[in-house]
């Protein structure tokens, strides 16, 4: 679990890092975090010759929020963290579906070095944040020495773990739209453990107004190849919050129907489509209740319970009063 | 009056070191070694055409290659059979480097030495081998049909079968009014220490020595093979064992492949060759454990009590069988459980597959036992709509000790010696809140959620022979060393060992200071494992304290012009029992043990010839005496003493997505007297731990052609502490007969039980058969499925006689 030889580059600035892009586009890699791409190399699964380090790079460490109020755009730079992202108040406050998301993606350690625009650039239909950008109707910025083009999710995704970016660009920034006022997101997903992938996943928008809801926008992981995202808003719309146990059922149908999960040693497909539909249905309850009017994310998670735990099954295990049946001590006895 | 250290739950010893990063694992030890890596077979089954090398050896840096024509002598045999048994029918071992054939993935098959393992790595990628593929051999059911054979020559792929008897099970069975059967399976799952394998072996030209730094759990072993295979004279191989980041079973297994072939290339090379597993190496080239095909049959009376019970078992062991058939004979030895049987038959087939091999892995074998024992234990219950608890009630053992009738792993005659099953399952049933669930399972389902309750007992044979050692040395400074052979890889051995000579010799627990696993200093031992360091070496250390303690008081005597036999040790100090006027130190002592001609420091001038009034007209040294406050002894049982405990679960099942969560974990658990309760607690949460991972997450996904589908930590799912459940203990403490301090092994009990548990909670909280573990949710959703289309009963009634 040594790998092969090779260079490592470390370029202080967007311009040393564009040309070194492009002197070594046959067989070069950036390097950000690390966290998919170092245990790649070890394993000897690929095999590049020069790996241009971007950690040290000036300018690509932006985290902001700007724009006009109600047109907030979230801007995070390719080596900012997915931690930094989940920690940022403003970004909670702007878009709560971020930061929700990030806490199932693997652990605080890995999310201390992996980076949120290494994610959207490795394009793992596991992966919650290509999944996030998309739904959210996010982009990136791509440079090289030819020059500068923004790209949608949309564009970006063209298959599991490819994406339509050139050897000698490179992802500077991403762009995440804040949530629309009115508007109400979510995300859950059930892991095998916390912070493994998940089975299935689902991130939500709920569109509000006057208790009516008026679009339903839904992104998966696991369970699609790319991050396309499913526009419910003709199945919903019109309906009041406090009566869409009418729709759920259709709701789900249309998620089972959309999505395409393949089988592997820890589910089958005919389980992740079934979970998928689950988790929709659960989702799109909490959002509707009428209690959840401001995004429920907006608290914004800093320490303690941040694993992630799976599906919010409703039932906490540690609450009951089960007259000395559930250990209401719990772990915090140990 | 010093507070007897046994019993006290004092903070490990050598936490601070370890976990402020002192800790040193034979990688650290490494220094300027050169390193080894190795090229293994990509496949399961096949013949070995041809090996070119060329390609490695112009990368600059590659110091030698060898194939299996490079090894010397014995060490170009087979590895050795270790643990030969009368059940073993076609013993088959691999070799150091792979010969004509390979029989699993990730088989050795070249070494390649460089300067670093960068470069060795290099070069082996650069290494092609030329295969004649077979068809692989994978899982049970195609290795007891028998169309494919692993090994040539062999009819079919059966490494062991016996069947052991107690009384006559078919008249048991006919005279049953009741009669169940049930088909189980048990998967595959691995220890996984932090710190894999590794071997440092250092070659000492001018001394014709080999010194060998191993994570292994024998150095006495790994020396004695060492040296036998290297044809060396015992004296000049030395094996010790540092610090070792776990090993649950895994290392007991010696010589690796690994081990033999890098303690060659050091002796080749005349000099110092490091080998550190990596973390896919350790799932493809180690050991595996725990897959099993069983059945049992089982006939009771109305009233739940067992009249036979008759089990027949298909274990998976592997490639080769290195290590025996440990692991199912411990399947087949404890299938009886906490129970009377009045009659039983077990055969088992130990059959060979073309996958890694199958050594013990914490509770060896046991918990498969624990599986088919309890599982009968819950149909019984349902079908005779018992509570699951009284059926185990009107079948415990009652009388101590009770004879099993059965030929342990030790070679001894299997008696349950001590405990008290009635006891215990009244306080797990206070624990857990049993008779106050069917009221909380009620409150669970109005709230939409779905609970439920599972109970595992078992027994477990610990502190197997044949024997322990004990080395302790007094300095003149009052530092008591002491040493035992067998080896550390975190059982907290610096603290308990420590309580335990501190006691006898009373002297502050800081005074003494414990080491291990090193054959420099003792040369006889057998190793950790089977929950046996505190019962063997525990004893043969409290036995070497007394030994000390008589000889102290014996020159204290002569000194204080007292008998010896009116002589206590209170906090270091030799004094007359209640009178602390006349005393002296244990440290002076030491330093009259010990006749000097030269008084190195202001405390020896006491044992020099001249400290003397008179001259004595006898030798300093009488005779069948020797120098010095230092003895040795050891301690060997008769039978392995049998410990006990009862598990019981409180699982949640999602209706929707079938996700499982464990809510509460409760132990009961009776190891004798505990030395050092919280290192007890520590064992069983680890224990329960483990157990988690066997009943939830951790399977090997072999595919048809015998690749490892999840050889790393990605998609091999060991329960992360998010996982694992708070774990309530409670403990009771029947002494064994056995040996002095009455301890019974307690290193693998969390785990034996724990998957079965959870079993059991689950098919209560779902009303569906448990036949199959490790369960995920996947798989629980389907077999809702299917179940809704088939029938709800528990079990399956083959022939009710009545």
């Amino acid at each position: 679990m040594k790998p092969p030889p090779l260079r490592i580059h470390r370029p202080t600035s967007i311009d040393q890092t564009l040309d070194l892009l492009s002197e070594h586009s046959v067989s070069g890699k950036v390097l950000a975090g690390g966290q998919s791409l170092v245990p790649v190399l070890n394993m000897r699964l690929a095999a590049p010759s020069d790996l241009i380090d971007i950690t040290g790079v000036s300018g690509l460490d932006e985290l902001t929020v700007s724009g006009p109020e109600g047109q907030q755009e979230i801007a995070v730079g390719a080596t900012v963290t997915h931690r930094q992202v989940e920690r940022s108040v403003d970004i909670a406050r702007a878009n709560p579906l971020l930061a929700e998301a990030l806490r199932f993606v693997a652990h605080p350690a890995v999310r201390n070095r992996g980076t949120t625009v290494g994610s959207l650039a490795h394009a793992d239909p596991n992966g919650e944040m290509p999944m996030i950008l998309a739904l959210t109707g996010g982009s990136v910025d791509v440079r090289s020495r030819r020059g500068i083009r923004t790209l949608s999710a949309e564009e970006l995704n063209v298959g599991p773990l490819e994406t339509c970016l050139e050897s000698d660009e490179l992802i500077t920034r991403a762009i995440f739209p804040a949530l629309p006022a009115g508007s109400r997101a979510g995300f859950d997903e059930l892991a095998r453990r916390s912070g493994d992938y998940g089975l299935a996943g689902v991130g939500m928008i709920v569109d509000v107004e006057d208790e009516t809801v008026t679009g339903l926008r839904c992104g998966f992981i696991s369970v699609t190849d790319i991050p396309e995202v499913l526009d419910l808003g003709e199945v919903v719309s019109g309906t009041q919050i406090d009566e869409v146990a009418g729709v759920v059922s259709r709701v789900v149908d249309a998620v089972r129907d959309f999505i395409d999960p393949g089988g592997d040693i820890h589910a089958t497909a005919d389980y992740r489509r079934h979970l998928a539909g689950v988790i929709a249905s659960r989702l799109f309850r909490r959002l509707c209740r009428t209690d959840n009017a401001r995004i429920q994310g907006a608290q914004v998670h800093t320490a303690g319970n941040d694993a992630g735990n799976g599906t919010d099954t409703g039932a906490d295990a540690g609450s009951g009063t089960g007259k000395g049946i559930e250990n209401d001590t719990g772990r915090r006895r140990a | 009056m010093t507070t007897r250290l046994f019993g006290q739950k004092i903070t490990r010893r050598e936490d601070p070191r370890l976990l402020t990063g002192h800790g040193r694992y034979v990688d650290d030890v490494s220094g300027t070694a050169i390193a080894a890596a190795f090229v293994r077979s990509p496949h399961a089954h096949a013949d070995i055409l041809d090996i070119d090398v060329t390609g490695a050896l112009d990368i600059d840096g590659v110091i030698a290659v060898w194939t299996y024509e490079d090894l010397p002598g014995q060490a170009a045999e087979r590895l050795p059979m270790l643990i030969p048994h009368p059940s073993i029918v076609a013993p088959h071992t691999g070799y150091a480097l792979a010969k004509d054939h390979v029989n699993f993935v990730g088989e050795p098959i070249v070494m390649v030495i460089a300067k670093d393992r960068y470069i060795a790595e290099d070069a082996a990628n650069r290494i092609d081998v030329d295969y004649s593929f077979k068809e692989a051999v994978v899982g049970v059911e195609q290795s007891r049909e028998g169309t494919r054979i692993v090994h040539e020559g062999m009819d079919d792929n059966v490494a062991a079968h016996i069947v052991q008897k107690v009384g006559d099970v078919d008249s048991g069975l006919d005279s049953a009014p009741y009669v169940l059967e049930l088909d189980l399976e048990f998967e595959r799952s691995a220890c996984m220490p932090m710190e894999g394998k590794g071997v440092v072996a250092s070659w000492d030209p001018g001394e014709g020595s080999l010194e060998v730094h191993s994570s292994t759990q024998t150095s006495t072993g790994l020396r004695a093979v060492l040296a036998a295979k290297l044809e060396l004279p015992l004296t000049k191989v030395e094996v010790i064992t540092p610090d070792v980041g776990g090993a649950f079973g895994v290392k007991i297994n010696h010589p690796w492949p690994e081990e033999l072939a890098v303690a060659c290339a050091a002796r080749a090379l005349e000099t110092t060759v490091k080998w550190t597993e990596d973390r896919r190496e350790h799932f493809i080239s180690s050991a595996h454990e725990r897959a099993q095909t069983q059945w049992v049959k089982v006939g009771f009376d109305d009233e739940g009590r067992i009249l036979g019970l008759d089990v027949k078992f298909w274990h998976d062991n592997g490639a080769y069988l290195p290590y025996g058939v440990i692991v199912p004979l411990n399947t087949s030895t404890h299938i009886m459980g906490p129970y009377v049987i009045p009659s039983f038959r077990v055969e088992y087939w130990s059959l060979y597959t073309n996958t890694v091999i199958v050594t013990p892995y914490r509770g060896a074998g046991r918990a498969h036992a624990v599986f088919m024992m309890e599982r009968t234990m819950d149909a019984i219950a349902a079908e005779l709509g018992l509570d699951r608890t009284e059926v185990r009630l009107r079948n415990f053992v009652r009388d101590f000790p009770h004879p099993m009738g059965l030929r342990m792993q030790d070679g001894a005659e299997g008696y349950i010696d001590s405990g008290d099953f009635v006891a215990s399952m009244a306080r797990l049933k206070e624990l857990v809140g049993w008779d106050d669930f069917e009221s909380y399972r009620e409150q669970a389902r109005s709230e939409g959620r779905r609970v439920g309750l599972g109970i595992a007992c078992y027994i477990e044979s610990t502190g197997a022979g044949p024997y322990e050692g004990g080395h302790i040395e007094v300095e003149t400074s009052g530092r008591v060393n002491v040493w035992t052979g067998l080896t550390t890889h975190g059982q907290a051995h610096a603290t308990v060992f420590a309580q335990i000579v501190a006691d006898e010799l009373g002297v502050p627990l800081d005074n003494v200071h414990v080491s291990t696993g090193d054959t420099r200093k003792l040369s006889y031992s057998v190793g950790t494992w089977g929950s046996r360091g505190a019962v063997m070496a525990g004893n043969a250390l409290h036995l070497t304290a007394k030994k000390v303690k008589e000889k102290a008081l014996k020159i204290a005597g002569e000194s204080l012009e007292a008998d010896p036999q009116d002589l206590e040790i209170v906090d270091g100090m030799i004094q007359v029992q209640g009178d602390p006027s006349s005393s002296m130190p244990l440290a002076a002592v030491s330093v009259l043990s010990n006749p000097l001609r030269y008084a190195f420091d202001e405390s020896a001038r006491a044992a020099t010839q001249f400290a003397k009034e008179s001259a004595a007209d006898e030798p300093s040294i009488k005779g069948g005496e020797q120098p010095g406050l230092e003895e040795q002894e050891f301690f060997s049982p008769v039978r392995s003493t049998v410990a006990n405990g009862m598990h019981a679960a409180i699982v949640e099942t999602d209706p929707e997505t079938a996700d499982i969560k464990i809510l509460r974990y409760c132990v009961i658990h009776d190891c004798g007297p505990m030395v050092n309760p919280l290192v007890v607690e520590g064992q069983v949460h680890g224990g329960v731990a483990q157990g988690v991972g066997g009943a939830l997450y951790e399977k090997m996904a072999y595919d048809t052609d015998g690749q490892l589908l999840n050889a790393s930590f990605m998609d091999f799912l060991m329960p992360f502490a998010s996982e694992v459940p708070h774990v309530e203990t409670d403990h009771l403490e029947t002494p064994s007969p056995l040996n002095p301090l009455g301890i019974k092994g307690a290193g693998e009990a969390g785990t034996i039980p724990a998957a079965t548990a959870i079993a059991s909670a689950i098919e209560d909280a779902e009303r569906i058969p448990i036949r199959s573990m490790p369960l995920d949710p996947s798989t629980l959703w389907h077999m809702r499925t299917s179940h809704r289309e088939g029938d709800n009963s528990l079990s399956r009634v083959t022939s009710p006689n009545h």
